[in-house]
């Protein structure tokens, strides 16, 4: 009889074993009736909680009382040049000890017999990195707000941030039947281990597929999107909501997935969130693979490129939302100035001064020691 | 002696039942009978002789083309490797041919082409088992509604890989075979199409399920709660009658104030069941043929409430947005 019930108990052991631990918290973030339920996991966001604290800045930073520019006292300085001097080594130390090596430091990307040269290929990808950097705090606040992002955002003390992807060779039309998956049918975590295809970077991230499944109108006036697109849309939302550890009722209304007038003003956010991604993938990341050596590209001489991953890591917010910006602000481009903006972007611009002017700022403040809650919940009286 | 029910069975060795013989241009029955009893224990103890048939020949051999063709492909695909083969099942699938193909018969094999043949061999492998059940019945001069109840079942099957893809013009449009392929294909397809719940063929599809298993429930329980008086034996017109028929309708009567009868209660479930599929499969025609979006199609017929706007606007739709 004991026998019997260890063995149960082990079968149960055995048969959960791939189960979270079932410590979570729902709250309503939407009309009622409609399943708009967050669902925040406890044991998870404790773990969460841990990993994202910001670091503290290598020292207070500098006042600017408007002594000469970084541009002038030093020799190659083409992104930060207008920070003051001492701003420019603030920003220099920070940069180094969220990304160098320790045992390299400032050496991981500067000659140091001449800091001005740009032999060390590092130093080329770092300052594309900074324009890049500069165009998101400026060009892209629909997405990241005035919380802004840094280095640390993705590095996080790791010369390669550790979620990246690259390319992988699109060889399944012409490989025949042997070890040909088709893209999919996989168990991998991108997708959460559907079926999915599992590679919704490339077309959607990198390239500009189409997204969006069903149409405008009740009846057939879109007929081409098919469901192996279906099944793609449905892998890079498996993707999103990996990354950000919210569920599918965080942005939508599970009812009618499409409905932007059911769905979550996150929803939105997230959609710019896409948009930036491809301009960092194709304008920045990929614009300065030509100076990576073979141990930083893929298989097809790719570098690494970033997904929804990459900042969020997990948290609806990276690192829950506080803002590192305010103690860098070498990193957002001065006042007036626009860094590498496309023409199209000048909406974009008007919009994020309008949610400035909302209050849709995140505050600064230390990780509780429970989880603050990332659903805020609603009440409707309708 | 008692009556004997599943727990009282007295299992008889004795000279196997052969059954009625079977008219010309038969096949004979196969395989000497024998006696099984744990086969004893839920059913008839005798196995056998089984009745193969021409139909009955070709059905196997091409369901198992079908069934050979779909798990050589899925082994291929993680290269001959009979680990990965069996840890990797689940996820494993063969997919229809990509959207490029269209209706193409036959593209490569390798890009959707071993799908066109698996399904063709597994549709008519189905439909000459269906046929075989419709002679089988006719044999034994029995009525024919097993043979009807399957054809629904086979209905919604052909709709899902044949009929709506050919509408569509798109093999493509297809459900892949696998076991988490299918189940992510039904779910994208309901995000797809604006949410399959608001079709309405969908709603009564679900309703003829879910009472199919009400109704069986239901009889099921009417007839072991009176097989201590004999119930499955009995019929309202039978020559010496019992009390349990009787008690049932009463009990039906006093709890809900109306009963089925002995026959009619069979109906009730057979269009449940046969209308579970047979209404499925007119939702599944619907889609994507007609209907793009069945949530703002509910809108449209009031069928769905207008929930309150949470005020969120489509980026796509501001200016100057980079799309």
């Amino acid at each position: 009889m004991t026998k019997t019930a260890l063995l149960t108990l082990a079968a149960a052991g055995v048969l959960l074993a791939g189960c979270e631990r079932p410590v979570h918290d729902t709250a309503q973030i939407g009309y009622r009736g409609t399943g708009a339920e967050g669902v925040i996991r406890t044991s998870l966001e404790t773990k969460l909680h841990a990993l994202n604290v910001v670091p503290p800045p290598p020292y207070d930073l500098p006042k600017d009382e408007g002594g000469p520019r970084a541009a002038q006292e030093y020799q190659n300085v083409k992104v930060l040049g207008d920070l003051s001097v001492d701003e420019f080594n603030y920003t220099m130390a920070a940069i180094t000890a969220w990304i160098a090596p320790a045992e390299q430091g400032c050496n991981y990307c500067h000659n140091p017999e001449n800091m001005a040269s740009d032999a060390v290929y590092t130093k080329v990808v770092a300052r594309k990195m900074l324009q890049m950097t500069r165009n998101i705090n400026s060009n892209w606040t629909t997405h990241v707000k005035a919380t802004g992002v840094t280095c640390y955002t993705c590095h996080r003390g790791n010369a390669v941030p550790k979620y990246v992807w690259n390319e992988t060779p699109d060889r399944f039309a012409t490989m025949g039947l042997k070890g040909n998956k088709h893209g999919q049918n996989t168990p991998s975590p991108v997708t959460a281990f559907a079926s999915l295809p599992y590679d919704p970077f490339t077309p959607y991230l990198l390239k500009a597929n189409q997204i969006r499944l069903a149409g405008p109108t009740a009846d057939t006036t879109r007929r081409n999107v098919s469901m192996a697109s279906a099944e793609g849309t449905y892998g890079l939302m498996m993707h999103m909501s990996n990354s950000l550890g919210v569920n599918c009722s965080y942005c939508h209304n599970a009812g009618n997935f499409q409905s932007w007038r059911l769905s979550r003003p996150q929803r939105a956010v997230a959609w710019y969130g896409i948009r930036m991604t491809r301009d960092i993938n194709n304008n920045y990341v990929n614009a300065v693979g030509y100076v990576m050596p073979a141990n930083r590209l893929g298989p097809l001489g790719d570098p690494y490129k970033v997904n929804c991953t990459t900042c969020h890591q997990g948290v609806y917010k990276p690192l829950y939302g506080v803002s590192m910006l305010k103690d860098y602000p070498g990193l957002r481009a001065p006042h007036g100035t626009v860094v590498n903006a496309p023409a199209e972007n000048a909406d974009l611009r008007g919009q994020a001064a309008a949610d400035e002017a909302a209050g849709d700022v995140a505050t600064p403040a230390a990780p509780a020691a429970r989880p603050a809650t990332p659903l805020t919940p609603v009440s409707f009286t309708r | 002696m008692g009556y004997q029910n599943i727990f009282t069975q007295v299992q008889v060795r004795s000279v196997p039942e052969m059954g009625v013989a079977l008219p010309p241009g038969n096949w004979s029955r196969d395989g000497t009978p024998s006696y099984n009893w744990l086969m004893g224990k839920i059913g008839e103890a005798q196995i056998g002789p089984f009745y193969l048939g021409r139909l009955g020949l070709a059905s196997l051999f091409l369901g198992f083309l079908a069934f050979e063709i779909v798990g050589l492909n899925m082994w291929a695909s993680v290269n001959w490797d009979p680990v990965q083969f069996l840890r990797q099942l689940p996820w494993l699938a063969l997919e229809p041919p990509s959207p490029k193909w269209g209706l193409k018969v036959l593209p490569p094999l390798a890009e959707g082409g071993w799908w066109l043949i698996a399904g063709f061999c597994m549709t008519t492998s189905l439909i000459l088992w269906n046929i075989r059940i419709y002679m089988r019945a006719k044999a034994l001069n029995m009525g024919t509604h097993t043979a009807w109840a399957f054809a629904s079942a086979l209905w919604l099957m052909i709709v899902l890989g044949f009929l709506r893809p050919l509408a569509m013009g798109s093999w493509s449009e297809a459900v892949p075979f696998g076991i988490f392929p299918h189940l992510d294909w039904t779910a994208a397809f309901s995000i797809r199409y604006g949410n399959l719940f608001y079709n309405p063929f969908h709603c009564l599809s679900i309703v003829f399920l879910y009472g199919s298993t009400l109704l069986f429930a239901m009889h099921g329980a009417t007839i072991l709660a009176v097989g201590r008086y004999g119930g499955e034996r009995e019929i309202e017109q039978i020559t010496d009658r019992g009390t349990a028929s009787e008690r049932a309708a009463l009990f039906w009567r006093w709890t809900m104030g109306f009963n089925a009868t002995m026959e009619s209660v069979h109906r009730w479930a057979w269009w449940f069941a046969v209308l579970t599929t047979l209404t499925g499969g007119i939702g599944i025609l619907l889609t994507g043929t007609v209907v793009d979006n069945w949530y703002l199609w509910a809108q449209e017929h009031s069928y769905a409430p207008l929930y309150p706007s949470t005020g969120t606007i489509d980026p796509a739709t501001l200016p100057g947005v980079v799309k």
